[in-house]
């Protein structure tokens, strides 16, 4: 097989995974060695597909060989699909051919179970190795974790790797247990606790002796899927705050369930993605890292979904309209950013502008703010912008009716005479 | 040939507390096009008390106005880069980097910064929203968007150990990509050419170069480097899932415009299949596609514009 029909294949089995970012790690380029990592705070993109992701990293698995059955899974050993695997090599020379065209910000390194995750993880590092020490690469990478690795070989992983990721794949144990019954919930947390006291270990390390090692200095990830299981919106962001806090992650993805097997256990084969319920999903996870919400304040037990035709920040003002109107040139920055239509750029905007000058409804405009979301629930100097007409009663369909127009067709809703208004 | 006939003022200029500006004459700015050349030009406008009702690069200037000739000296322009860091070392920084942008009469603009600064101070830096300073806040974000895009998208091409690349940004980026793909390939030889304002960037050995070029031709590309374009580009495709196709999306985060250099987006043929024979590769007009990369289409009519 040659190495262009290894490359589709591999790439083509390791697509599903949502990672795809080089951010947390400002590395720079060292004499005798190829790249860095300094391009920017968040990462940089190289390119985007088809499908609008971003493609950051040479995303490839080792091997497709996988001895697992997850039933969600395309390289399930059930599956009757081609298999074929890298050498470390082979691997290597594409990663720095593409690092060197500027194709790409470094490597993504997954791999399906080969025999044992112990010897799967074995290869990886092997790979790793020589692309760091025999290529001199000193670009990204990203690599899996295998949940079930013993963790002296996480461990060597990690010194090699920039960030380490463990799938959660399943929002909880039940589903792990139905969909995917060759691991268990205690074989992936293991290895995240590993990871997450090993970097912080590292991090004392590091303030001692300069030349220490660092371990996986961008931190871990994690990735749920959406939609396999039945599990609601309150419970997935439940998880990922706990995974914050507990864990110290710096990401939790979301991937929209995209059936590629037919099982009983899972929507047929025809269920479109939620595409929409994803990126609901990742609203509310920038409102839990950049906004200062919590959890419990988005969404409670008689509401554990979102309402997939409104952002969760405007579903949120909408339950608390005893919070607004919000002053423009009065309000502290916290509460500015709890208003919809209003980020953490256009707050500082605010804050800073306020200090000079005296801000109009035609600054808010320029200052980056989103006016048509933003009007119902401000005031400047007390006085709402004028011309400006609605009620409580009225606002859930105005909001939706804002966000229409950014929603893909298939999911826009027909208008309906007949609605319960409010 | 630049022909000033209109007059086009920022408000705060009419509006002011700078005394009559009868007092001041209007006259046309001419100067290199640099921006240490932009700096005398306020020096002198100062001097004199004339007020730059335009400004025109290197070409033959004709117009109505009395045209006044800058020559760029090294003391001039240090004494008013002095000035402006001195009152707030972000104005200076905002200066130096929006002459880089694509914003229309940017001299204009930044002239009109420059003496707010001077007036008043630079509190008015902290509203992004000020009427004199949002233009230029504007075509900041613009051109720093096109960086950030521009480090990803910029694709090299392997020409027997040098690589080579070719852009067409809007705004003149090579001075600010520069300290990125320095630090980058600083073991590798490498040349950035950029199409829309003919600048070369070439780095070899740690030291780095920006020159004016008209025109590059660049050699065929090798068997090695049109497998790796072929390996990109089904990489590319491989990585696509196509239940979650999205072409709106894909269009917002890459623009069209970027694609004209990008390897994946170039038609399959001319990204070399290796069934176009050598023949047929050897016969390929000189001035037309080589390598995947189309020649820079050079407009004989358009003279350099006053930015340089």
């Amino acid at each position: 097989m040659d190495i262009a029909q290894k490359l589709s294949i591999l790439t083509d089995a390791a697509k599903y995974d949502a990672a795809c970012t080089s951010s947390g790690v400002r590395r720079a380029s060292r004499p005798g060695m190829i790249g860095n990592t300094t391009s920017s705070i968040a990462g940089c993109c190289h390119s985007f597909s088809a499908d609008g992701r971003c493609i950051t990293l040479l995303k490839v698995l080792m091997s497709n060989a996988c001895c697992y059955d997850c039933a969600y899974c395309v390289n399930r050993r059930s599956n009757d699909t081609p298999r074929a695997s890298f050498t470390p090599r082979e691997l290597a020379e594409l990663t720095i051919e593409f690092y060197r065209r500027n194709y790409i910000e470094g490597l993504f390194l997954s791999s399906g179970v080969l025999r044992s995750p112990d010897y799967t993880t074995e290869q990886m590092i092997a790979a790793l190795r020589m692309l760091r020490q025999e290529y001199r690469f000193n670009g990204y990478i990203h690599a899996k974790a295998i949940p079930g690795t013993s963790p002296e070989l996480v461990h060597q992983l990690g010194l090699l790797a920039d960030r380490l990721s463990v799938n959660i794949e399943l929002p909880s144990q039940q589903g792990l247990q139905t969909l995917a019954p060759d691991k268990t919930k205690e074989a992936i947390l293991r290895p995240m606790g590993q990871i997450r006291d090993t970097v912080r270990e590292n991090k004392r390390e590091l303030v001692k002796y300069k030349h220490a090692p660092s371990f996986a200095p961008a931190g871990q990830s994690t990735q749920l899927i959406v939609g396999a299981t039945a599990d609601s919106d309150r419970h997935i962001l439940h998880l990922t705050e706990s995974l914050y806090g507990k864990y110290r992650l710096k990401r939790v993805f979301y991937s929209a369930y995209v059936p590629v097997v037919e099982s009983s256990l899972l929507p047929s084969l025809d269920t479109k993605p939620p595409l929409l319920r994803e990126h609901r999903l990742y609203q509310a996870d920038w409102l839990l890292r950049f906004y200062g919400f919590r959890a419990q304040e988005l969404l409670d037990e008689d509401h554990p979904d979102f309402n997939p035709y409104l952002d969760p920040k405007a579903h949120w003002a909408l339950g608390h309209l005893e919070e607004f109107p919000v002053d423009i040139l009065t309000a502290d920055i916290e509460t500015l950013l709890r208003v919809p239509g209003i980020g953490p750029v256009s707050a500082k905007r605010i804050v800073s502008a306020r200090r000079s000058t005296y801000i109009r409804f035609e600054d808010l405009q320029k200052l980056g703010v989103v006016m048509k979301r933003a009007q119902f629930f401000i005031t400047c100097g007390g006085r709402m912008r004028p011309g400006l007409q609605f009620s409580s009663a009225t606002l859930l369909q105005q909001l939706e009716a804002v966000e229409r127009g950014d929603l893909p067709h298939s999911e826009a809703q027909q208008l309906s005479l007949f609605d319960a208004v409010g | 040939m630049a022909i000033c006939l209109t007059v086009r003022r920022s408000n705060y200029l009419f509006s002011t507390q700078w005394g009559d500006p009868m007092a001041w004459r209007d006259v046309v700015f001419q100067y290199d096009g640099t921006f240490e050349g932009f700096l005398c030009c306020v020096f002198e406008s100062y001097v004199h008390k004339e007020f730059p009702i335009a400004f025109c690069g290197d070409e033959d200037c004709c117009s109505l106005y009395e045209v006044r000739f800058i020559t760029t000296e090294t003391e001039k322009w240090k004494r008013v880069y002095n000035s402006i860091t001195s009152r707030s070392k972000a104005a200076g920084d905002i200066v130096r980097r929006c002459f880089f942008t694509c914003l229309p009469d940017k001299e204009q603009h930044l002239y009109a910064f420059i003496r707010k600064l001077y007036d008043e101070g630079p509190s008015f830096i902290r509203n992004p929203a000020d009427e004199v300073y949002h233009p230029i806040a504007k075509a900041l974000r613009h051109m720093n968007g096109e960086l950030e895009k521009l480090r990803g998208f910029v694709r090299f091409s392997d020409y027997s150990g040098v690589l080579g690349a070719e852009i067409e940004p809007k705004n003149r980026v090579l001075p600010l990509l520069r300290y990125h793909f320095c630090a980058r390939y600083a073991s590798e030889s490498f040349f950035i050419y950029d199409r829309t304002h003919k600048e070369l960037l070439v780095y070899a050995k740690g030291h780095s170069r920006i020159m004016q070029v008209d025109s590059l031709q660049l050699a065929l590309p090798g068997d090695e480097e049109l497998h790796f374009r072929m390996l990109w580009r089904r990489f590319f495709n491989a990585i696509s899932i196509e239940e979650r196709h999205n072409p709106r999306c894909q269009n917002t985060f890459l623009p069209k415009r970027y694609r004209g250099t990008m390897t994946e987006f170039l038609p399959q043929e001319e990204c070399g299949h290796s069934s176009i024979p050598p023949s047929i590769d050897a016969a390929l007009p000189n001035c037309g596609a080589q390598g995947g990369i189309p020649a820079p289409v050079i407009h004989q009519e358009s003279a350099p514009s006053a930015a340089g």
